[in-house]
């Protein structure tokens, strides 16, 4: 498994990227991820309101969201083009990568 | 150093291996339920994934994004073997409305969007949505007869010319 140093931690990430142990996760990285998987800065509130809810979703349901669920979430403010606009080519899997979670399923 | 993006490159493989699709062009042609669907379910799973993608709606295919015929979609009870049902009984009046009303419930449960709102969501994915022009002209239909979220009508040398470079899927 690749272990990439992100804040001064040694992280273990999977083939695609994610991170294999969730908790291994703290905001510090962030910038870190978001600048390495190609985010447009800077990082807005609705970056972080999106990364929080990436993470609450995992740890409550044991998958992150998909886009749709992103969208629809009354506790997300940004809508689908605006989620494609704040991490662009899929923004489920560039949240999930960001947030330290792994790749999230479902089809829709 | 080689960025995480550069490290974990989902757009190109490892040499002996084949390349990862990058660009979808997806072809819909027939107007019911169960034939509209895994087309647009592909065009919005593709865009998740990071590839670019354009949904190209063609003969009755264009029904789905017809202003006042896509929340009329109906599934096929005809000549369907997957339906179980006889084929005499799938063509009595009022069985292909229960079985789209069955089925739309199911659609629902799962949370999969009814037709027109996918289709929003497609476009607001960034996916191209057009229309065939020779399509349009046979049925005498006109811009305005289709949703805003139509990107444009084209013709067919202009969608293989889009297509270019990725991968066709006629649904």
């Amino acid at each position: 498994m690749p272990i990439t140093n992100l804040a001064g931690v040694d992280v273990e990430l999977n083939d695609e990227g994610f991170f294999v142990d969730p908790h291994q996760w703290t905001t510090d990285m962030v910038p870190q991820l978001a600048e390495e998987w190609g985010v447009p800065g800077p990082l807005t509130d609705q970056h972080w309101e999106v990364l929080h809810f990436m993470r609450q979703e995992f740890f409550e349901k044991g998958t992150g969201p998909t886009v749709r669920k992103l969208g629809k979430s009354p506790d997300i403010s940004v809508g689908v083009k605006e989620l494609y606009q704040l991490f662009p080519d899929g923004p489920a899997k560039l949240a999930a990568r960001c947030a330290g979670i792994p790749k999230p399923k479902g089809c829709i | 150093m080689a960025t995480l993006a550069e490290q974990f490159d989902t757009k190109s493989a490892p040499e002996g291996e084949p390349d990862p699709i990058t660009k979808v062009s997806i072809v819909i042609s027939k107007a019911s339920l169960e034939e509209i669907y895994p087309g647009l379910i592909m065009a919005n799973g593709a865009r998740a994934e990071g590839m670019e993608a354009n949904v190209f709606f063609t003969f009755f295919g264009l029904d789905a994004i017809h202003r006042k015929r896509q929340d009329h979609i109906k599934v096929s009870t005809v000549g369907n073997p997957g339906l179980h049902i006889p084929t005499w009984a799938g063509g009595l009046p009022g069985v292909s409305a229960l079985v789209t009303k069955y089925m739309e419930h199911q659609i629902e449960a799962l949370d999969i969007p009814s037709i027109p709102e996918f289709i929003e969501m497609i476009s607001d994915t960034g996916a191209g949505v057009y229309a065939c022009l020779a399509s349009v002209d046979l049925f005498k239909l006109e811009r305005d007869d289709f949703v805003e979220h139509v990107d444009d009508i084209i013709t067919i040398g202009d969608f293989y010319e889009m297509a270019a470079g990725g991968q066709i899927i006629f649904t």
